[in-house]
């Protein structure tokens, strides 16, 4: 039985890592959009 | 393109729901580990994913270090193919094939050397220029993402199995770990390396770090290790639904990285464009600033 919380916890940390990679994918598009906006914005 | 990604990302959200089911439900329980051999499932596709994702990143880094000179690109693309016939047919010679381990078979082995030109000249074609060397560190961050799952889910795994979480000294472990440090170093040399001739520098780096990939590879089939010897194509047989929920789970696998990458791709682009405008407006300032001076300078004469 114990044996299970460490299935469950290889499960999980694999959709933490892809998780937190898909977070800093989005975090970084939104830096530069944003950042490609004010470029735009002071032409 | 655009509307495919929606299509495919809807595609691997099925396939990873249906194959996370097929590995918890379906797989047969396995006679001397129980239910948390159920890692597999998870921990080997990652681990093939994350070499196909490095050698994808060591064809792209051939491929930009052979565009410096048009010599060295001839020069690259006959080495290309003479890899590719040689490791076409050497499995097949009796005097190499003795020399593959047991359970390892030559079509296999030629099948790997015959990918190589494949790929080689496939990815010359659909990304030329610059996009290269956005594929070589696409493949190297996303890589380096499943490289790192499978850091964690092995000890993991190995704590229930092992009784221990690592095993020092034990080959495939490091040489699995010195395979992440290499590529999260070529990762940091592009962040923090400002010098015009990091991206070369960076490929370098790349050709030597895949040089890790085969040895990783092929450690449990030369060496007697504490990680367990293969069970595809090895002395080791499986049940054909645990086959089949493997296989299926590394389809989805690759569904998903092909995603992440297309994304990580695109952040590449947009990146350079922001990186352009910003050296174009800095160079539009430089010269509205300097432009009242000229006046001056000519009246100075």
């Amino acid at each position: 039985m114990n044996a299970i919380k460490f299935l469950i916890a290889a499960y999980l940390a694999t959709w933490v890592i892809h998780g937190a990679y898909i977070g800093t994918l989005v975090s970084r598009f939104s830096k530069l959009r944003q950042r490609m906006r004010d470029l735009e914005t002071r032409k | 393109m655009k509307r495919l990604f929606p299509i495919l990302a809807v595609t691997a959200a099925i396939l990873l729901v249906y194959a996370s089911y097929r590995a918890l439900r379906i797989a047969p329980t396995d006679a001397l580990q129980g239910d948390v051999y159920r890692i597999i499932y998870y921990h080997v596709p990652s681990a093939w994913t994350a070499f196909l994702l490095f050698f994808i990143n060591f064809i792209a880094s051939v491929q930009y270090l052979s565009r410096a000179k048009p010599s060295t690109r001839v020069a690259a693309n006959w080495i290309v193919i003479a890899v590719g016939v040689v490791g076409g047919i050497a499995p097949f010679v009796p005097r190499v094939e003795h020399l593959l381990p047991p359970g390892m078979l030559p079509s296999s082995v030629a099948t790997t050397f015959l990918l190589i030109p494949v790929f080689y000249f496939v990815l010359g074609k659909l990304f030329p220029g610059e996009r290269m060397d956005m594929l070589a560190v696409t493949g190297a961050e996303v890589g380096v993402v499943f490289c790192t799952i499978v850091l964690v889910t092995g000890p993991i795994w190995a704590r229930p199995v092992w009784g221990i979480w690592w095993a020092p000294g034990d080959i495939r472990l490091t040489s699995t770990l010195v395979l992440w440090l290499i590529y999260v170093s070529y990762l940091l040399l592009r962040r923090f390396s400002s010098s015009a001739q990091t991206q070369m520098l960076a490929a370098a780096l790349a050709v030597f770090g895949a040089l890790d990939v085969p040895l990783v590879y092929l450690s449990i089939w030369y060496f007697r290790t504490q990680h367990p010897q293969p069970v595809i194509g090895g002395s080791g047989s499986m049940d054909p639904r645990m086959l089949h929920t493997l296989l299926l789970s590394w389809t989805a696998f690759l569904c998903f990285a092909f995603l992440l990458c297309w994304s990580r791709f695109r952040l590449e682009i947009l990146s350079r464009q922001v990186e352009e405008a910003q050296a174009l407006e800095s160079l539009v300032g430089a010269r509205a600033s300097n432009s009242p001076s000229m006046p001056l300078g000519r009246s100075s004469r």
